[in-house]
């Protein structure tokens, strides 16, 4: 099977090379025929390449562990789950992964995308088989999934016992899927650069993709998180870590493309704007791709290790220099079509807003390879951890949030003195008594208060535009208030399933102020005694250790205590938490012994257990219990937004601009020029 | 614990406030394990839990420890911070060593920031979770927030010469101030427009 691999890649290798320069010329020269044979160039590549997945999906589930990466990634008694998710447990799965799925949203594109578009579809497919010929480049040349050993052990390493977990079946996929589905609105851009058809045409080709693509990202963030709460077990969702840092990049650059180019489709300004972020989501993501799979942020060391750091590196500056100098080169044609008018405008809030998510995205990127600058500039090595990223970031991301409440209130535009006042004076309102009442009840965490009070403010606005939209459907048409409501975001999907979005949002930061009241204490229990902790919320949790008992489940061995739990007299239930030791087919241990969590979750706070180990070989267990509040509302709010992206996505609901766009002609309002 | 009841969802805003009332007890508090409950029954593998552990003391759950240990980074090559470490990977035997070491000096009197700085001169600062303020450093602190501040302070410079040269525009006669409809009316037409299907 690794022989049919090979070839697989090397056909994907030589048709992603025809396909990029088809495509390009049959776009340039306005061929038909090679044109055709581009976009069949992505089929044969996408085909070809869920040839070379099916042949190591066959050597991971066949155990042949002559094959490297099956060796290294699975064992004989990996459940067949994570067997399955071998495939991108590993660098060089991942960039089978990344292209075969690149490829397959290729096809899609080139399918599904409408004929109005069909002189941008040869460089979109040129551009598709220029990236992924990249990666399958890097897979034959430096890191080959099917590269076989001189021996043939017995049983391979098995899995690391951390990936082992559901979270991370999902995640990762729904990461790759957002990183890879950019490079689909990043063709589009280049294509429109290349073919010079720079009117807001491309843009309706391009923004369901990227919703898409922001989309599958924000899952994979979310499910990132999940998993890091649930598997790692130091109690918390997000570490500033490297990896987390460069998912979170591209998904800054493209929320603020999501609202610029809502100027351009209205106003027909911030078209360079936009471009720049469609270009620069995909750099950063391609880059989070590299960064994730070749640690090189976190040793500098591990980027000698494999040369495919290398091939990255040069792939990057090379597609940087050739983006931007094909954009510098169409600045002419993208000159404004209309001007701002007034400070205080939607227009003007929306430029705001990109300057927080872009300066945001810079903090971020700033502070992650500041240890690399300052190793540069200063000679001293320095940690760049939590806190550092908590103190700069914390404000930055109030005043985002501020301004999400701030900026659907405000027309487009010119917003008049008495329009603002009565847009503002409910939310502003709400937002101070709220902050009121956690001030007189006793709150002191500064940030924590801010946050939750800007989260009542934007929850404000949120209802107020939901209150007044079904309001005035029920006074015009007579609907009930629920149909109103139902009608009003059906009719105007974009608009409202923004604002779910944006309450999500806001639920998420509630969620992470929530963390500011985090407690956590070590404890030695013996079977039958109590440890007694207070909750932040005042409620006093008492845990008795009911006993230890140890057991061989399918390739682990566990050594699980059961704890009683009651909160305030009342039983509550019992709680689990493992060491496992994992081991191979032959029953010798692999990787250290790992920890599951036991949690008890209600919607104010979490109970957090973990079994750190024995004392003498007794039952006698050292235990430590953290509690966190509000966690669950990061996955509420998590749903709450991913549910509004479904709603701004779900077809039929286009944006007026758009449906003008489709209809053929465009409707002026009186005043707009 | 999925379900919610519509009390509970009330409560939580109260309860938060309630949160910054509570002050952690004081360590042997915390714990009221019954003393002299005889030797527990012998694990059947115990090699299969993890490294040995010692047990816990009032001291590991001292707050003021947790602050110093919560700015060190362990050198493991995890990083974390010491305490986050030493409670989380049982396996790691550098983050219990260092945990040991700040007791150590705490023992000696130092405080917290002495303490901190003697870790400093043992290991460098990159030993520090976050880099001290200072030189260069503060370009890392400081400089995403001012380029914010600057870009928008050209932005709103920018946005008033529009709005002034947008005024100034013969156009001017089409806004909305020469209509016969007030903003907000105006703002529901373009609502009603753009609610308008197909
Ligand atoms: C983390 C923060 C935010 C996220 C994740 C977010 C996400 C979204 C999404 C996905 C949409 C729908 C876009 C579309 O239809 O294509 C949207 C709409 C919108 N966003 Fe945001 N947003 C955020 C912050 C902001 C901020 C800071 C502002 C302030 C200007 C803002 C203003 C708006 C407005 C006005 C709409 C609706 C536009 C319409 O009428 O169709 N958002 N948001």
């Amino acid at each position: 099977m690794t022989v049919l691999g090979n070839l697989a890649l090397w056909v994907a290798f030589l048709v992603g090379i025809w396909g990029a320069l088809t495509g390009f010329a049959g776009g340039l020269l306005g061929r038909a025929d090679l044109q055709q044979s581009a976009r069949h160039a992505v089929f044969a590549m996408c085909a070809a390449l869920v040839t070379a997945v099916f042949a190591l999906e066959w050597a991971l589930f066949h155990h042949d562990f002559n094959v490297e990466y099956v060796a290294a990634y699975t064992s004989r008694n990996l459940p067949i789950f994570y067997t399955w998710s071998a495939l991108y447990a590993g660098q060089k799965g991942s960039l089978l992964f990344w292209a075969s799925v690149l490829s397959l949203f290729g096809s899609l594109a080139l399918t599904f995308t409408s004929r109005r578009h069909a002189p941008l579809l040869p460089y979109v497919a040129g551009v598709v088989c220029a990236v992924a010929a990249f990666f399958v480049t890097v897979m034959l040349f430096a890191a080959n999934p099917f590269a076989r050993l001189a021996f043939t052990p017995l049983d391979g390493n098995g899995l690391n016992p951390q990936l082992q977990n559901p979270g991370m079946v999902f995640h990762p996929p729904m990461l790759y899927l957002g990183y890879i589905s950019i490079t689909i609105p990043y063709a589009f851009a280049m294509a429109a650069l290349l073919s010079r058809r720079l009117d807001t045409d491309w843009l309706v080709a391009i923004r369901k993709w990227t919703l898409v693509s922001w989309l599958f990202l924000s899952i994979g963030l979310l499910l990132g998180m999940w998993w890091a709460y649930v598997e790692l077990g130091w109690g918390g969702y997000w570490a500033w870590d490297p990896v987390e840092n460069a998912a979170l990049l591209p998904w800054l650059t493209m929320t603020a493309f999501l609202h610029s180019v809502m100027i351009q489709e209205k106003r027909g300004m911030l078209k360079k704007w936009n471009l720049a972020l469609v270009i620069g989501s995909w750099l950063l993501s391609v880059m989070g791709t590299f960064i994730t799979r070749s640690g090189v942020i976190s040793s500098v060391h591990s980027f000698t290790q494999s040369p495919v750091g290398y091939y990255f590196l040069v792939f990057l500056v090379v597609a940087a220099a050739a983006s931007f100098t094909l954009y510098a080169r169409r600045l002419p044609l993208l000159d404004a079509e209309a001007r701002l008018e007034s400070m205080v405008s939607r227009e003007a809030s929306f430029l705001f807003n990109n300057l927080l998510f872009v300066g945001i995205a810079f903090s971020v990127l700033w502070g992650t390879l500041f240890p690399i600058l300052s190793e540069l500039v200063q000679g001293t090595k320095v940690t760049v951890g939590p806190p550092f990223f908590n103190q700069v970031n914390i404000p930055l991301g109030l005043a985002l949030l501020a301004l999400t409440g701030i900026g659907p209130l405000i027309a487009w535009r010119r917003a008049s003195l008495p329009n603002l006042r009565r847009q503002f004076a409910v939310p502003v309102t709400t937002g101070g008594f709220v902050g009121l009442i956690l001030l007189l009840g006793g709150m002191r965490d500064g940030w924590a208060l801010m946050a939750i009070a800007l989260a009542g403010f934007v929850a404000a606005t949120v209802a107020q535009e939901f209150a007044r939209g079904a309001h005035a459907r029920h006074r015009q048409y007579g609907e009930p208030y629920a149909l109103a409501l139902a009608r009003l975001v059906g009719r105007n999907r974009r608009r409202y399933g923004g604002y779910i979005v944006h309450t999500g949002i806001l639920i998420l930061f509630i969620a992470f102020a929530g963390m500011a009241f985090k407690t956590e204490t070590q404890v030695t229990l013996r079977p039958g005694e109590r440890a007694t902790i207070r909750s932040p919320y005042g409620w006093t949790y008492r845990l008795t250790h009911l006993g230890i008992s140890q057991y061989d489940a399918l390739n682990r061995q566990v050594t699980a205590a059961t704890l009683e739990v009651e909160r305030d007299g009342k039983r509550l239930g019992v709680l689990t938490t493992e060491k496992r030791q994992h081991v191979d087919g032959l029953g010798r241990p692999t990787f250290q012994p790992s920890t599951e969590v036991g949690i008890r979750s209600d919607l104010r706070e979490d109970l957090y257990v973990v079994l750190g180990g024995v004392v003498n070989g007794t039952e006698q267990a050292v235990f430590r219990f953290t509690i966190n509040p509000l966690v669950w509302w990061v996955w509420y709010g998590g749903v709450v937004l991913v549910v509004g992206g479904l709603v701004v996505m779900w077809p039929g609901g286009g944006s007026p601009a758009v449906k003008r766009v489709q209809a053929g002609y465009v409707v002026r309002l009186v005043g707009e020029q | 614990m999925l379900d919610c009841t519509r009390r509970e969802f009330f409560g939580l805003l109260g309860g938060l406030a309630s949160a910054a009332l509570y002050r952690p007890l004081p360590p042997s508090a915390a714990q009221d394990s019954l003393p002299g409950t005889g030797p527990s029954g012998r694990l059947f593998d115990p090699a299969r839990a993890g490294r040995p552990l010692p047990p816990v003391t009032a001291r590991d759950n001292d707050a003021a420890i947790q602050v110093i240990e919560k700015q060190l980074k362990c050198t493991c090559g995890c990083n974390q911070d010491v305490y986050t470490c030493r409670t989380t990977d049982f396996s790691c035997t550098t983050s219990p060593a260092m945990h040991q070491r700040v007791l150590q000096l705490a023992d000696r009197g130092q405080d917290a920031q002495e303490i901190i700085d003697q870790f400093v001169r043992e290991n460098g600062v990159q030993i520090l979770m976050a880099p001290p303020k200072r030189g260069f450093n503060l370009a890392g602190y400081f400089l995403p927030t001012v380029l914010i501040l600057v870009a928008a302070a050209v932005l709103v410079m920018a946005l008033r010469r529009w709005a002034r040269a947008a005024a100034a525009r013969p156009a001017a006669p089409a806004a909305p101030a020469a209509l016969d409809a007030t903003a907000a009316e105006l703002e529901r037409l373009r609502r009603e427009l753009d609610s308008l299907p197909g």
